[in-house]
């Protein structure tokens, strides 16, 4: 269905909601990229003039990829809460954003309305909203999460542990572990993103990860981040694995380009489940997603980068996952350009993600072609933590020795946690507090050098060495 | 400069090259860690946006012997080349009349094309020895070598076109990699198997991580010396043809990579 809208004596003509979703996106490289972007300034906010007049209903009604066409379509469409949209079926989508920002309009309703919010919901009216709407929005939304520990309580924001090591070297990667753990992170999970996908390393860091978990008593989870398919055969040998990890995207063709369907996600997370190792909750599965991804495997059907995004946040709703993160500037410049878009991105995910109902932590993240630099990431993690974000990363001087790029460090999250006040997961806030690492109002301690972490991981590493 | 200590398990550090036992003051990094990560990520920017000296490199390939083509894509400044991917991939119209003229033979068994790819750096430090290395092997399988490109705003792709219009059965582009915190001068090797404009990165094979720390020069040339004798054979490069030389750890070696600089 075409629309239209008059600004000023020019008449814009937008031939399908897929075309004015696009237009109405604010500007970022991947959507001029994919010549999918509004031609103008004026045409932009014409579009965003259009868009607000459009229906909620005929939102619904339009699908922007066909439903014979793509699987994450159906599952839009054939898991959407008509009950619960009945209650904002009749707002356009300018009435909406008014609706969300609206004092009458609580948490526990918006928590009732995730199931009636389909991604293209959620999109639309994010291209209306400025950040500070993104910000209180979705300080609003409340996603609780459990496995080994409660993530996503009001006043708290959790960190997941990432020790990558470039070679996966073992001794390596605990030596950032019990960095990380000293510094007071490590609630969100510990998650390695493995150099290889061979199945012998990928198991050799989980059987470390429960290890360590086991011997201390941590009330958090593991994660080694690899395949689906990989995750599935280990945990068929009864490798000890907490979370099933896999980035996932918003079309049928960006997922088979992962290598995964939706049959293989949910055979993942039944596997996992099954194993029963959650103490507190039963949410297993670990997802990631980022903006750009579609069109980067050429999979995005003319839909916006933005729209694309919050349709991946459909596929993991599905599956109740303890953990979602959006790994907002890796992709590379071509997609999100400079700090701008990367801030605009992050908080745009957050919002769509938390409004669906997901603990949507964010890895705050820029790669060195990028117009961004630290100072950058400390105005989008800021407001970012405005936003109340579930988790951010953990990485030792924020800097990726394995992946190669710049994300949130230890120091930051002690940032966040000071300039916000804000909490841990509160069974690893006492675990923290039970080990002498933090005293009882959660404040780093000034750590002893023979701090039993420390001088195990060094003992541990030395009898490694000398092993044949 | 800032004398708070690092944390107590700083003999940690000697396990990994991760930034661990920082110290803190307060919430805070010490200044001399906050320091010396601008540093590692200036020198990394620079790097991306470093220029490529083509006519340098042009001077060092012809004492090697080799006949020289410059060339640039589509992709007029930095700006253009990092948000315009595409348009890195495609020659201009004066490159193309060059490589065009430049043609020997109808055929050729290799091409080298050196681009600059998202550092500069890695090109003007390394290749000139890559291509030192190379060459050994090149003369010792008697392969015919068509003339060397040296491209600037280059993605790997853009060694598909410039192959092509050389006849080349196959084509290596030497290439920067995206520069990390730790090594900005890192170089990339991709080779492509009957290069054509439109083949896809899981038709060709990767050798990365060139640089001093990384994977040497000599063993690069090796592992590509290996790969170009057994696509002349089997007739394919990508995941159709599994590296067995025993590429070291230290480098990759493969079919695909995360993150290749011309995608």
């Amino acid at each position: 269905m075409a629309y239209s809208h008059t600004v000023c004596g020019t008449r814009y003509v937008f031939p399908s909601l897929k075309v004015l979703l696009a237009k109405a996106s604010p500007p970022r490289a991947g959507d001029r990229l994919a010549g999918i972007a509004a031609a103008s300034a004026e045409e932009n906010v014409a579009a965003k003039l259009t868009l607000a007049d459009v229906s909620l209903k005929a939102i619904l009604a339009e699908p922007l990829i066909l439903y014979e066409d793509d699987d994450v379509t159906r599952l839009i469409l054939d898991r959407h809460d008509t009950r619960a949209f009945a209650a904002i079926a009749s707002m356009t989508v300018g009435e909406f954003r008014d609706y969300l920002l609206s004092h009458a309009t609580s948490s526990e309703t918006l928590a009732t309305l995730a199931p009636a919010i389909t991604p293209e919901i959620a999109a639309a009216v994010s291209k209306l909203m400025r950040n500070q709407d993104l910000i209180l929005a979705a300080r609003k939304c409340r996603v609780v999460t459990r496995f080994r520990n409660t993530l996503g309580l009001p006043g708290t924001m959790a960190v997941r542990l990432q020790p990558n090591h470039p070679t996966d070297d073992l001794s390596g990667i605990t030596a950032a572990i019990a960095d990380g753990l000293m510094y007071g992170c490590g609630d969100a999970c510990i998650g390695i993103n493995p150099a290889s996908d061979q199945p012998a390393r990928v198991e050799a860091m989980l059987r470390m990860l429960d290890d360590l978990i086991r011997r201390y008593e941590i009330p958090t989870q593991s994660c080694v981040l690899c395949h689906v398919t990989t995750a599935l055969d280990l945990m068929a040998r009864g490798v000890p694995t907490d979370l099933v990890f896999q980035s996932i995207g918003g079309t049928e063709a960006t997922n088979r380009s992962f290598g995964i369907t939706l049959d293989l996600l949910r055979e993942a997370n039944e596997a996992a489940r099954s194993l029963r190792r959650g103490t507190v909750g039963e949410n297993v599965m670990y997802f990631e997603t980022g903006q750009g991804s579609a069109l980067s495997a050429g999979a995005h059907h003319g839909v916006d980068q933005q729209t694309c995004e919050a349709r991946a946040y459909a596929v993991a709703r599905a599956f109740d996952p303890l953990l979602v993160n959006t790994v907002v500037g890796f992709i590379g410049p071509e997609y999100l350009y400079d700090g701008k878009e990367i801030l605009r991105a992050a908080l745009e995910d957050h919002f769509c993600g938390k409004l669906m109902g997901l603990p949507m932590g964010v890895d705050v993240c820029y790669t060195n072609h990028a117009e961004a630099d630290q100072d950058d990431m400390d105005v989008v993690l800021t407001a970012l933590a405005a936003a109340g974000v579930t988790y951010i990363m953990g990485v030792p001087g924020a800097d990726d020795v394995m992946l190669g790029y710049q994300s949130t460090s230890f120091h930051d999250a002690l940032y966040v946690r000071e300039a916000f006040g804000l909490k841990r997961a509160p069974e690893f806030e006492g675990w923290l507090e039970r080990m002498a690492i933090t005293d009882a109002a959660g404040q780093l301690l000034l750590p002893s050098p023979s701090h039993r972490l420390i001088a195990e991981v060094q003992a541990a590493a030395n009898e490694n060495e000398h092993a044949p | 400069m800032s004398d708070v200590p690092r944390d107590p398990w700083k003999h940690l550090r000697a396990r990994t090259p991760a930034r661990i036992a920082l110290g803190r003051t307060g919430a805070s990094l010490p200044t001399r860690e906050v320091l010396s990560f601008a540093l590692a990520h200036a020198q990394a920017r620079d790097a991306v946006h470093a220029r490529l000296d083509r006519s340098a490199l042009a001077v060092q390939m012809r004492a090697l012997g080799l006949d020289t083509v410059v060339a640039e894509s589509e992709a007029r400044d930095r700006a253009t080349y990092l948000r315009r991917p595409d348009l890195g991939r495609q020659l201009d119209d004066r490159s193309r009349e060059r490589i065009k003229a430049a043609v020997q033979n109808e055929t050729c068994d290799l091409v080298l094309m050196i681009g600059d790819g998202l550092s500069a750096t890695a090109v003007a430090s390394h290749a000139p020895a890559l291509v030192e290395a190379v060459l050994l092997h090149v003369n010792a399988l008697g392969l015919k070598l068509g003339p060397t490109v040296i491209a600037e705003s280059a993605r790997v792709a853009l060694g598909d076109e410039v192959g092509e219009l050389l006849g080349a059965r196959l084509v290596a582009v030497l290439i920067g990699e995206r520069p990390g915190l730790t090594a900005a001068d890192s170089l990339s090797v991709y080779l492509t198997y009957l290069p054509r404009r439109g083949r896809t990165d899981a038709e060709r094979n990767c050798i990365s991580n060139i640089r001093p720390g990384g994977l040497a020069p000599e063993v690069a040339a090796a592992n590509l010396a290996w790969l170009v004798k057994a696509a002349l054979a089997m007739q394919v490069t990508g995941v159709a043809l599994k590296d067995r030389s025993g590429g070291g750890l230290e480098g990759t070696i493969g079919a695909t990579v995360l993150d290749e600089p011309g995608r």
